[in-house]
């Protein structure tokens, strides 16, 4: 049997507000524990929640950047349930009218083709504690600063069909909220997080097969490997006679496997309804607007202008504009430069594979794009050449200065002086008199291969300043002269 | 509609609440009656009214993005029945 | 001493009659002499009393004035007070030591008023009779075998009894008016909205109303003065000005339209209460009002729409009693359920379970359509009546309660027969109006009420009506034997 993999994704985005969602406590990560839990969070006995206007401004520029509707006049409600991270034995999220409501995101496939992805609806709710099960004589420990710290959640409509495709959509979703400011993306810290739901049925049928939801998965890799897993154990359940049941389930990433969570067994009811305590929150066009002025340019747009206006090509565009802080780089370091395709194959080559050795992402770069742009415009004006740019950028990225300062003291200037470069010729071609007379005697097909020998050596020779273009040309005329 | 032995259990499970086996028979008695004074409710018309959540129909009022709380942790805690380590201490949970 | 009223108290503290030191130990001796009786108090906070009353002294001898500047007060068992036990009626928070003020402890306690001790209620609010206190039934000191009304009945008693001049309560489906009615004093629930829930503790957010519980209209200004006020920390706060309510007592009633809903006198009415209502009535005409029949047709879905709206918001505002950060917790848990199930049954009395699980029901898979959001609807309706009725008459009147206060135990064996107590005075907050009620005579010795209500933010013709009628009745000056 041929199947076919559904995937719909709820990613919870933690946004970046100085305070939590109804409380004036700070969303700080890592403190000590339950030392930014306040009166409101530890839902005592007559708190009262009050909303943060900085989450519904967030909630509403990613509105418009999904091309949403925003719901304009939104309902906070309760979703009873008890669970020792839950301080007020609710979580107060929204239902029937989410602050976003219908958009989609257009992701780029391996492939280079562009799929949309629709998206249900994102709503705003507080995120809850943590359970600490490490053993506390036999206890679990329950550290609430986590607790009331705003969350945007983000509903895919279930149009993903693998699990490649659920990480491109997790990465472009990543890149947005990081583009927008809204989050910072630190999937390690739980600032986004993954809940994915898989089914799978026959190629060619119409109705979905019966999901399960994978909870808080929380890297790219270990949202294709549960979603792999969990496929394979769906296939092979299903084939081997057995029926999938709808369920919770979490994956281990050791064990490379899902298992279905005990806390979660029972279906629960939540008995949703509208929280008395908050009033529905009127969105007026004017404040839609003011938040509309301040959207940046995002990933798409900026990836047609990177083409249109640079010159380059379609997947070196959207690898820069894949996220702000690599794209801002990219962009100062053509403006320092003025040559984007030179700038673009530096970012994204030299650079990148220098950041990827160190596991450093663009933000961390030992070298600024002030730097590196420094340097490329002495490659453009012959003071180095590619080679010795890159001796130049290990020196930067180890805390030697600028380019100029590296050039400088360790002298790499290139050599220009025709009549230095003759001298070394002369030396090159006197040592290898042998080679000489091979190659005056070797056909023209021969003598390419040829020649780079003698190149290599004059190279060396110089210590790699001979200006290469000046050692080609002068080098033919010697050979042929 | 009346509840059954079964329905309160299902209920008070929902609530979190541990009822005697011996308090079920009159729990449900008592909640049949309420539920009988509800569902005079029941007679009633209410096509195309919009329901009412708060009395004055107002809208929420937003609150500045600004910290205003400080840890209190120790006054906090001194209130609470178990805890160790400045975490709330429950029965093991699994997960 | 204890016969004064807070506006009486504030003339002999600015005269210097008296103290509020002095004051202060009179009532709290009398509070010890005969609150035994009565058992109106469920904490007496005589430490922080005595420093408050000296310390209002400092400040009136530093030139201060106020008219609750050392005036002896109680507060309600559900409004937090900082480091003192707030129970709520309810063994659930018997070990509960507030860790922050409520708003109107706060402003009332900035205002110089100096805090007795927290009164006797309803568990967690949930009653008309204070008979489900935790800390037992609460007497009525007209009749120590009658109850006393409820919720407020512990800040009702103990006002009656001159054990205090004036109290807070809190009013979720009659629980100031209906006590007030049935121990003879004047108690007021504003709109919902102009008197901050912060630190209140809630039964249904939607409903629940702070207000003052008093002998006199006038006391009442002067309290509800203290209480009233926007507050940002509560989202359903209204930031609307809060009028002088004593300066506005003296309104003439000439030419006032006050509506008489024939609802309010059906079937179920003890005849000799509608008497003494329609005596409150002639003596308003005589001072000018204007009578007009009005009618409010969904009145009668009042009662069922309410126990539905009230206990599902209870049951999901009672779910943070789950014995982890404060309150009780049951001995050795053996898991989390357990540690939940038997931590919240021996905790809340059976009243409270019993509307939890009707709660929990009304808002469960299937279901909500039928109850809440029909609930919600007769909601609109009933508050659709009040929008058309006060396009007519400026005031409406009619009973507080079908009944005076009954016996102890009287309606324990049915907790329905206790909620049609409260017909007259639900409406006013599922409309989220504001009401009052005045004392208007006796039936079998014991005190009957007469209930005003007004258009929203109107708390201030609330009280002139009543001050007048005041000026020109005597039942409020009426105090129990031997109190």
């Amino acid at each position: 049997m041929q199947w076919e993999v559904v995937i719909g994704l709820e990613i919870h985005s933690q946004l970046a507000t100085q305070s939590k969602i109804f409380s004036g406590s700070a969303t700080t990560f890592g403190a000590e524990p339950n030392t930014q839990a306040s009166l409101v969070d530890l839902g005592m006995p007559g708190v009262l929640p009050v909303l943060n206007q900085e989450a519904v401004r967030m909630a509403v520029m990613f509105g418009l950047a999904v091309d949403a509707e925003i719901v304009q006049h939104n309902v906070f409600a309760r979703k009873n349930y008890f669970y020792p991270d839950l301080p007020k034995g609710y979580q107060i999220s929204q239902m029937e009218l989410p602050i976003v409501g219908k958009g989609h995101l257009d992701i780029t496939l391996e492939d280079g083709t562009v799929k949309r992805v629709g998206i249900t609806r994102a709503h705003l709710e507080e995120d809850a504690g943590k359970s600490l099960h490490e053993d506390f004589s036999g206890a679990t420990g329950i550290d609430l600063n986590r607790a009331g710290t705003p969350l945007l959640e983000i509903v895919s409509e279930p149009d993903m069909r693998s699990a490649k495709e659920a990480v491109a959509y997790v990465k472009a979703m990543h890149a947005l909220v990081r583009y927008l400011g809204i989050c910072d993306g630190n999937m390690a810290e739980g600032s986004l997080r993954c809940d994915c739901n898989v089914s799978i049925r026959p190629v060619g049928q119409a109705e979905f097969g019966t999901r399960c939801e994978i909870k808080n998965v929380n890297s790219f890799r270990f949202i294709e490997k549960a979603i792999n897993s969990e496929v394979q154990r769906q296939i092979e359940l299903i084939e081997d006679g057995g029926k999938v049941i709808q369920q919770t389930r979490l994956y281990d990433p050791n064990k490379d496997e899902t298992r279905a969570m005990r806390s979660k067994e029972e279906a629960n009811d939540y008995r949703y309804f509208p929280d008395p305590d908050l009033l529905p929150v009127v969105i007026e066009d004017s404040f839609i607007e003011d938040v509309r002025a301040t959207l940046p340019e995002l990933p798409p747009q900026k990836r047609e202008r990177f083409q249109s206006q640079f010159g380059l090509s379609a997947y070196d565009a959207s690898v820069l504009a894949s996220s702000r802080e690599q794209a801002d780089y990219f962009e100062k370091v053509v403006s320092i430069s003025g040559d984007a395709k030179l700038a673009a194959n530096w970012v994204m080559v030299e650079l990148g594979s220098l950041l990827n050795k160190q596991a450093l992402d663009i933000d961390q770069s030992p070298v600024s794009a002030e730097q590196l742009g420094g340097m490329l415009q002495r490659i453009k004006d012959n003071t180095i050449s590619g080679k010795i740019a890159k001796v130049v950028l290990e020196a930067m990225a180890n805390g030697e200065g600028t380019a100029d300062d590296v050039i400088e003291k360790r002298g790499l200037k290139q050599v220009t002086d025709s009549g230095a470069i003759e001298k070394v010729l002369d030396e090159v071609l006197a040592a290898n008199a042998e080679q000489v007379e091979q190659y005056r005697a070797a056909d023209e097909a021969k003598r390419g291969k040829m020649f780079g020998f003698f190149v290599g050596q004059a190279m060396k020779a110089s210590k790699g300043k001979a200006n290469p273009q000046q050692v080609n040309e002068l080098l033919k005329s010697k050979l042929e002269g | 509609m009346a509840l059954d032995r079964s329905d309160v259990e299902k209920i008070a499970h929902l609530a979190r609440i541990g009822l005697n086996d011996a308090d079920i028979p009159r729990t449900t008695e008592a909640l049949n009656s309420i539920l009988g004074l509800i569902d005079q409710m029941q007679a009633v018309d209410t096509t195309g009214i919009e329901p009412l959540a708060h009395p004055l129909e107002a809208s929420q009022r937003l609150r500045a993005d600004v910290v205003t709380e400080s840890n209190h942790r120790e006054a906090y805690q001194s209130i609470a029945p178990a805890v160790e380590n400045g975490l709330y201490l429950v029965p093991k949970v699994i997960e | 001493m204890h016969q004064l009223t807070l506006a009486e108290i504030a003339r002999g503290l600015a005269d210097k009659k008296f103290s509020s030191e002095e004051l202060t130990k009179t009532l709290l001796a009398r509070i010890a002499q005969l609150d035994p009786q009565l058992n109106s108090f469920i904490t007496l906070t005589e430490d922080l009393a005595l420093e408050q009353a000296k310390a209002a002294d400092a400040r009136r001898a530093n030139g201060e004035t106020g008219a609750l500047l050392g005036a002896p007060i109680g507060h309600k068992d559900l409004f937090c007070t900082l480091g003192v036990r707030t129970s709520c009626g309810s063994k659930m928070l018997d070990n509960f030591k507030a860790p922050y003020d409520a708003t109107v402890v706060a402003k009332l306690a900035s205002a110089g008023a100096v805090t007795l001790g927290k009164t006797n209620m309803d568990e967690f609010a949930m009653g008309s009779a204070n008979e489900s206190s935790y800390y037992g039934a609460v007497k009525n000191p007209w009749n120590l075998e009658h109850v006393p009304g409820g919720s407020s009945g512990g800040s009702a008693a103990a006002v009656a009894a001159r054990l205090l001049p004036a109290a807070t309560g809190t009013d979720t489906g009659g629980s100031i008016r209906q006590p007030a009615a049935l121990t003879n004093l004047t108690g007021l629930k504003p709109t919902y909205g102009r008197v901050s829930r912060w630190g209140m503790i809630a039964y249904a957010s939607s409903l629940d109303q702070g207000g003052p519980l008093a002998r006199t209209a006038e006391d009442c200004a002067i309290l509800l003065q203290g209480m009233a006020g926007f507050d940002p920390q509560d989202s359903t706060s209204i930031d609307e000005p809060v009028p002088d309510f004593s300066a506005n007592l003296n309104g003439s009633l000439q030419g006032l339209r006050i509506g008489v809903p024939q609802e309010f006198f059906s079937e179920g009415l003890d005849s000799r209460i509608a008497e003494l209502v329609h005596n409150s009535i002639k003596e308003l005409e005589k001072l000018g009002a204007v009578i007009k029949p009005i009618s409010l047709p969904n009145m009668q879905h009042a009662i069922p729409a309410y126990y539905v709206i009230a206990p599902a918001e209870a049951s999901s505002n009672l779910s943070r009693f789950d014995g982890v950060r404060f309150g009780h917790r049951c001995e050795n848990p053996k898991d989390l359920t357990d540690l939940y199930q038997r931590s919240r049954a021996e905790g809340f009395g059976p009243e409270v379970q019993r509307r939890i699980l009707v709660g929990a029901y009304a808002l469960s898979a299937g279901y909500y359509d039928a109850y809440y959001l029909q609930a919600q609807k007769i909601r609109r309706l009933i508050k659709n009546d009040f929008m058309a009725a006060f396009n007519e008459v400026d005031i409406i009147l009619g009973p507080t309660t079908p009944n005076p206060a009954w016996k102890i135990g009287a309606k324990n064996s049915d907790p329905v027969s206790a909620y049609l107590e409260d017909v007259y005075t639900i409406t006013a907050n599922l409309a989220g109006l504001p009401g009052l009620s005045m004392p208007a005579g006796f039936v079998d010795g014991l005190p009957v009420g007469v209930q005003l209500l007004a258009p929203y933010f109107q708390e201030g013709r609330l009280l002139n009506v009543a001050h007048q009628y005041q000026l020109n009745t005597d039942w409020h000056t009426r105090s129990p034997a031997g109190f």
